[in-house]
């Protein structure tokens, strides 16, 4: 029977286990430098990092940036450099060009009489840092660390810190997300539960409906209707709530109001065919033994449906953590979250070890929520 | 229920309703919105109020772009469909098969492009592709996409099989059936209803994908999402409404058919034991 599972099995590890695979190890490793200076790379390793840089070291470097300017790939290490030491790219270049023009270059010193910067520790420390095989970089770069000259882990300069924010905001706005669909979608759940079948069935429609519609035209829906003219402004003009038209998109309200409204299907179905299965005669129990209403409710049925509610909080929560489209067309700058990071290192800076580290950070905690969840799950009795 | 009901239980419930068919508006009412807002003569982003107007459907149908975009939609979703439901069906049926432990390794590869963030999926096939030459092109997005859709195939293909007389296909055999046979005559039909909904669900995760289609779609290659998203992004106007109106109409029309056909597969398949009784 294996034989009819391994088609699928060999064509998902080929087209989708093996790809995310080796993305992610892009985090962690660092070829370029390697790559394009072979010699220095070697070089470096000779070096112990403590003492000066020696000559033998400056002399490879410098060959091999003459070369690498005239092969065209000196952008791949100038642009790897660039991310430990800001202005190691005009460095390199500038460099580069008056060796080229028959400045020597063969010792730290001579290096250091066309730049002083290269009779400093950082430019060598960058260097050692770019060494590859593997790297801590880009992780700690996504953790607002990195190392400093003397091989430390710091922090850095606070206006360089952006992704502990993005995090945060990433998480509060998936919380929130979650929270709001909790609060919208236990009472839907309850009474679709509540109602016999031929009754449900009809009204369980108005939540399938959402839930077929793909998630950019229920966002695009939503940009069109929460626009400053648009149909929901108008509304609450002409019903007196608002003098002036308020901003409803482009800010995090649009973001809640669209993920929220693309996301609560997916708490209500998993919640009501758990609220299906609990058993009426605990309720009538509690009843017949004179508690009130609120109280049964309470002590007798909310805490059957918590696995059901923590089950599709965590769907919510974690389809939320990782939605680009939305937060896109609806959100702000201040709103985007870290999926738009992930992108911008992608396509437009092109630093993919930054987008690979940033992606395993995002996968990290979701595989271990939703680990989480299902251990809750199993130790719940069915 | 007990029959007797209380004043303030009377009071919670009318609560309840009323505050559920606030919850239900808020569901649908956006949905729907979009279509008379589609039906405006004038560009403004509101319901029409002197007369309605097909014009935004037919700056649709004239535009190159959205016809475009339409086509490679099409294209690409009939090719992920194709290749996705053989493979999706053959693996439901092979793990209905199977009762060992690796069965959870391999639902969890099987079930892994469900949870693993799309951004991070696309950017995956982004740096696959990208040193071949693939981005741009339709294979790769085929490739991504079938990854996406085949969950849904063996998940709803797995659930029709569930309720199934196992007994049918022995009989089959023991009466010198070869195991294509069976496969092909006895179990597909069986099991019809299910793999129909499968693909039914494949063409719309591909119809319907953005993120990775963003990412890898050069040109050539875009799809109806994203012409919609950068609809969405550059110039918002009621020609937006119209698409959205059609694609609502048309995955309310497809995966509405698809829910009909995997209930009826899994009854008709919880039904086959009484038949072999």
């Amino acid at each position: 029977m294996i034989a009819l599972v391994a088609p699928l099995l060999l064509f998902l590890l080929a087209s989708f286990v093996l790809p995310v695979l080796l993305m992610l190890s892009r985090a962690v490793t660092d070829r370029e430098l390697q790559a394009v200076w072979p010699a220095s790379a070697a070089a470096l390793r000779q070096w112990d990092g403590a003492g000066p840089p020696p000559d033998a070291l400056a002399h490879s470097v410098a060959r091999e940036m003459v070369a690498a300017r005239r092969a065209g790939t000196l952008n791949r290490v100038a642009n790897r450099l660039n991310y430990d030491m800001v202005g190691s790219r005009s460095l390199l270049y500038a460099t580069a060009e008056r060796l080229e023009n028959g400045a020597p270059g063969n010792t730290v010193a001579a290096l250091a009489r066309i730049d002083p910067r290269w009779g400093q520790r950082d430019i060598w420390a960058a260097m050692r840092h770019a060494d590859g095989p593997l790297t801590s970089h880009y992780l700690l770069a996504a953790l607002d660390l990195r190392f400093d000259a003397d091989d430390r882990v710091t922090r850095v300069p606070p206006e360089q810190a952006v992704f502990g924010n993005i995090y945060l905001r990433t998480f509060k706005i998936s919380a929130v997300v979650a929270l709001f669909c909790v609060f919208l979608g236990y009472p839907i759940a309850y009474m679709l539960a509540s109602l016999p079948e031929r009754k449900a069935n009809p009204l369980l429609i108005l939540v399938l409906l959402p839930f077929w519609t793909s998630a950019l035209v229920r966002t695009a829906a939503w940009a069109v209707l929460l626009q400053t003219n648009g149909v929901v402004n108008n509304a609450l003009l002409n019903i007196g709530l608002i003098d002036t038209p308020i901003q409803l998109i482009y800010n995090r309200l649009g973001v809640y109001i669209a993920m929220t409204h693309v996301l609560l299907p997916f708490l209500i179905l998993p919640l009501y065919g758990v609220m299906k299965g609990i058993s009426p005669t605990a309720m009538r129990a509690a009843s017949s033994l004179g508690a009130s209403p609120l109280r049964a409710f309470v002590k007798v049925y909310l805490p059957q449906t918590l696995p059901g509610v923590a089950a599709g909080a965590i769907i919510v929560f974690t389809l939320a953590l990782g939605y680009y489209v939305t937060p896109a067309l609806v959100g702000g700058g201040a709103d985007q979250m870290i999926s738009a990071s992930i992108a911008f290192y992608t396509n437009q800076s092109l630093n993919w070890g930054m987008a690979a580290a940033l992606s395993l950070l995002l996968l990290v905690p979701l595989l271990l929520m939703l680990f989480a969840g299902r251990t809750m799950a199993r130790t719940v009795p069915a | 229920m007990t029959g007797y009901r209380s004043r303030s239980e009377r009071a919670g419930r009318a609560l309840l309703i009323g505050f559920c068919i606030l919850v239900f508006a808020f569901l649908v009412l956006p949905i729907l919105a979009v279509v008379p807002l589609s039906l405006n003569p004038g560009t403004f982003l509101v319901f029409p109020e002197a007369g309605l107007s097909l014009r935004w459907y037919r700056t649709l149908a004239e535009s190159p772009q959205w016809k475009h975009a339409f086509g490679n939609s099409m294209k690409i979703a009939v090719a992920t469909t194709l290749i996705a439901t053989p493979l999706g069906t053959l693996a439901a049926i092979g793990l209905a098969h199977m009762r060992s432990r690796s069965k959870t390794l391999i639902v969890a590869i099987i079930t892994a492009p469900l949870v693993v963030p799309v951004v991070v999926v696309a950017i995956a096939f982004y740096f696959l592709f990208a040193p071949f030459g693939l981005v741009n092109g339709p294979v790769g997005l085929i490739v991504a996409h079938t990854a996406l859709a085949v969950p849904f195939v063996v998940i709803v293909v797995h659930a029709s099989l569930r309720g199934l007389d196992l007994e049918l296909l022995r009989a089959a055999s023991s009466l010198g059936a070869a195991p294509t046979t069976v496969l092909l005559r006895v179990l597909a039909p069986l099991i019809a209803p299910g793999i129909a909904a499968g693909a039914v669900f494949a063409f719309m995760t591909s119809f319907d994908e953005t993120t990775v289609a963003l990412f890898i779609a050069g040109p050539e290659q875009r799809t109806l999402p994203i012409q919609m998203f950068e609809g969405v992004r550059e110039q918002i106007s009621p020609a937006i409404a119209a698409a959205a109106t059609l694609l609502v109409i048309a995955s309310t029309l497809l995966l509405g058919t698809a829910e009909l056909l995997r209930r009826r597969g899994e009854r008709s398949g919880s039904a086959a034991p009484d038949v072999g009784a």
